[in-house]
């Protein structure tokens, strides 16, 4: 089919060649989805483009977008990882309940607030390595893997609840909470918090060579072993890196609730995450991974959401109007349906 | 042994083309009843297309099949059943998580009130079982019994009451020699109850051992069929490998003038159970050693015990005089030792990943991830392989995937050269590509040797083994059964040590 496509191209006009190489670059159609949602939002929001500044930070629907998106763009980058090596993590959500459990304990047992913080940050590891030991070590299916955590996550969080009587799990931390929800400047918190852990995934996967093997082991395990690539470090690796981006999610919203709620705390945020990977040309069948393209993925489905909220329509709308976007942009990422495209723009009849 | 003149069955001058291959061309095979039959020839001989013509698997596009002097069309699998043929296939088609029962009644399940009736499932089960002369408990899943039983289990399900003719496929392939005895007894006594039997096999010793007749493919063509009393093991082995083209290709000046090196690996007695004998073998420097055998004689085998790709469980190795236990793969790339696989796509291609990628995998593991080879060291390495090995390629950034085949295989070596290994294994380096490449593969090959790297390379053509060695070892039956080197290593003397002449 690529090899049609490559005819199709060279044979085509300069013009329409240039269009179907665009058509077919993998950035295209996510983007597009984007734009149409925005350029909608333009004509039925009103005032969905105006940022403000109040109270001494950035304020508006687009800021809103970003600000809201925020802890599932964290998961969705952690998720991107574990896809790439033909893994998934369906734990994220639990890990969210577990260190926000944590948090809420720790202060309850007043300890320093920054040590509190990287208690949460090793408890998100610490949940990585124990999905990394099952998928890599045990060679366990990483779906049932990350199932038996995501089942039991919510419970573990409820029982540290317990450790101090779990009447009042509630919080206020000036740190933790000036990090999710204060600014910096005009900037809030969490968004440079974002771009910061955005930035030291990036270095970690495409300045060392950890990308490479991630991508390798996910593309062809048994390749990548006889290349001399240690697969379940690997593996291992992908699991502790998701484990680690669902803890500072963790932090941010339970920060933000100012409580301890194992039983809803991040639910159905895995789904999300995947749904952002996906759209943003990640394949379940793994070897790719797009970090960037993820964080277009979590901002269509972010924008989909404060749009309808924002357009007047009924709340119930939202979860079938969110379907069909993700499916429409779905489709279009479908090689099949693509091929068809690029063959009709090219002016190709057969 | 055949008391009428009639043969059972009579495949006479099949002919069968795939797209730009032809399969069979004229191909006759004739079977007696009550005898075994060995079928052989080497990969893309056409045995497997013309047992598919015979069970109804495949249709002929020429030819005629008689059974009992008879004509008949077969234009399906239960047509050929109903005549009284059928097939045990290599891969033992059977569901191991279910019951022996089930898997024994799966076509065609007794039916109660239109219902399964088990009661009725068993007690037929069983019958089919007893006519091997097994017992054994029909309810438990098949999986957990040996390969053995499983076979057996394939066969009692291929046998009907009035089958005439069965195929058994490789059925010895993943069997220890004592589980060959208990199935080749099976054989004999189906055998006696007149059954003609199709045995498809690489083990020679095991074509003298039960055949009664023996027919080679080669090419798509009957090229000889002899009682096997009287086809002698090299004749057999001269039919099955007959002779490509002869090119007297001129064999590379003998390396021992040189003074070929020290011994870089060493391995002595290593083996693994059920997988490969244990053999000794020396590579030194500078010198290309060939693995030469028939198809399932453990070519592939020993080059994966050499790298480590599969553990060895006797012997020991040496790499450069120390004595090392690897084994994984990281640690042979560690040391310096490289290996391409014969299947490119499963063992070796990272099909979604660019040829820049591809080229640099085996360096930058040897690096290890914090040593990040930057993208213009990356760029370097790259264009430097796809000039000197000219993989036809617009850029270095295509996923490798997208490459033709001979072009793959450039990638894979170039990812091992730019690794710099001191010993470096080639499992067919030649499979599936063109002619052109094909030459510039055997080229590179001795290039590589003049620049002292020591080579073991595995292949199925004996004229490239004789074109690139200094040295051949010859295996049969997954054990090594010799060493020639030097001014001995022809067609002829390894045809001889193949047969165990």
């Amino acid at each position: 089919m690529s090899v049609d496509r490559a005819i199709a191209a060279a044979e085509a006009p300069p013009i329409a060649r240039r269009l179907t190489a665009l058509l077919a670059h993998r950035a295209v159609w996510p983007l597009v989805a984007l734009v149409i949602i925005l350029v909608i939002d333009a004509f039925f929001a009103h005032g969905f483009f105006r940022v403000r500044v109040v109270e001494g930070r950035l304020f508006g629907s687009l800021v809103d977008v970003f600000y809201r998106g925020m802890p599932t763009a964290l998961v969705a980058l952690g998720m991107a990882v574990v896809i790439g090596t033909k893994g998934i993590d369906l734990s994220v959500g639990s890990i969210i309940a577990i260190c926000a459990a944590v948090i809420a304990w720790r202060m309850h047992e007043g300890d320093p607030h920054f040590v509190i913080l990287l208690l949460a940050l090793g408890t998100g590891l610490l949940c990585g390595l124990w999905n990394g030991t099952l998928v890599a070590f045990l060679d366990i299916q990483p779906i049932i893997a990350t199932l038996i955590l995501m089942v039991s996550g919510r419970g573990i969080g409820l029982m540290i609840n317990l450790i101090y009587g779990g009447t009042n799990p509630s919080f206020t931390s000036p740190l933790l909470q000036g990090l999710s929800t204060g600014h910096i400047g005009l900037i809030p918190t969490r968004l440079i918090i974002g771009a910061g852990l955005f930035a030291l995934l990036w270095l970690l996967l495409r300045r060392t060579a950890l990308g490479l093997f991630l991508e390798s082991v996910g593309a062809n395990a048994r390749a990548a072993d006889l290349a001399g690539i240690s697969a379940r470090l690997v593996k291992l690796s992908a699991y502790l890196i998701s484990g680690l981006c669902a803890g500072s999610a963790g932090i941010i919203i339970g920060a933000d609730t100012h409580t301890s709620d194992p039983v809803s705390i991040g639910l159905y945020i895995e789904l999300d995450a995947i749904l952002a990977v996906v759209i943003g040309g990640g394949s379940l069948a793994g070897g790719r991974i797009f970090l960037g393209m993820t964080v277009i993925g979590v901002l269509v489905i972010q924008t989909l959401t404060t749009s309808i909220l924002m357009s007047g329509l009924p709340p119930e709308f939202n979860l079938i109007v969110k379907a069909i976007v993700v499916l429409i942009v779905l489709l279009l990422q479908s090689n099949n349906l693509r091929a068809a495209l690029v063959r009709l723009f090219s002016g190709r009849k057969r | 042994m055949t008391e009428t003149s009639t043969p059972r069955v009579e495949l006479l001058g099949i002919s069968k083309t795939f797209p730009g291959v032809h399969a069979l061309e004229k191909a006759d095979l004739r079977l007696n009843a009550g005898e075994v039959h060995a079928l052989l020839g080497e990969n893309g001989a056409g045995k497997s297309t013309l047992i598919k013509i015979l069970t109804g698997a495949l249709r002929r596009d020429e030819g005629e099949i008689r059974i009992d002097g008879k004509t008949v069309e077969i234009d399906g699998r239960p047509e050929a059943r109903a005549l009284g043929i059928s097939v045990v296939y290599q891969e033992v088609n059977l569901v191991e998580t279910l019951s022996v029962a089930t898997n024994l009644t799966l076509e065609r399940q007794p039916l109660r009130f239109g219902l399964i009736s088990w009661r009725e499932a068993r007690e037929r089960a069983r019958a089919r079982l007893k006519r091997l002369s097994l017992d054994i408990d029909v309810d438990r899943p098949l999986g957990s019994y040996s390969v053995a039983i499983q076979q057996l289990v394939a066969i009692a399900r291929a046998l009907d009451e009035d089958t005439r003719v069965l195929v058994l496929d490789e059925p010895t392939a993943s069997l220890d020699a004592r589980e060959v005895e208990l199935l080749f007894g099976i054989i004999r006594d189906l055998k006696a109850r007149g059954i003609a039997i199709v045995f498809i096999t690489h083990f020679i010793d095991q074509v003298y051992a039960i055949s009664d007749r023996i027919s080679v493919l080669r090419n798509g063509r009957l090229v000889g069929t002899a009682p096997t009393a009287e086809l002698p093991r090299l004749k057999l082995i001269s039919l099955m490998l007959g002779r490509e083209l002869e090119r007297a290709e001129a064999r590379r000046p003998i390396a021992a003038a040189v003074a070929v090196g020290r011994p870089i690996l060493a391995c002595q007695g290593i083996g693994r159970r059920r997988y490969m004998g244990n053999f000794d073998l020396e590579l030194r420097a500078g010198e290309v050693v060939g693995l030469a055998g028939l198809l399932g004689s453990g070519r592939t085998e020993t080059a994966k015990l050499v790298f480590g790709a599969a553990r060895p469980d006797a012997g020991h190795m040496q790499f450069e005089g120390k004595t090392i236990s690897i084994r994984s793969p990281r640690q042979s790339i560690r040391l310096g030792i490289g290996f391409c696989p014969e299947d490119r796509k499963a063992e070796g291609l990272i099909a979604e990943l660019s040829v820049r990628e591809n080229i640099v995998l085996a360096l930058q593991t040897k690096r290890g991830w914090l040593r990040r080879l930057s993208h213009a060291e990356q760029e370097k390495f790259a264009q430097e392989m796809i000039h000197a090995l000219g993989i036809a390629t617009p850029d270095a950034d295509k996923p490798v995937g997208q490459l033709s085949g001979g072009n793959q295989q450039k990638v894979i070596l170039a990812r091992w050269l730019v690794s710099q290994p001191r010993v470096l294994i080639l499992d067919e380096p030649t499979r599936g590509i063109d002619v052109g490449a094909h030459a510039e593969v055997v080229a590179l090959i001795r290039r590589l040797c003049d620049r002292g790297l020591a080579l073991l390379v595995a292949s199925s053509e004996l004229d490239e083994i004789v074109a690139v060695s200094d040295r051949v070892a010859v295996l049969r039956d997954r054990r090594k059964v010799g060493e020639i080197g030097g001014d001995d290593v022809t067609r002829d003397n390894i045809i001889h040590m193949i047969a165990g002449g």
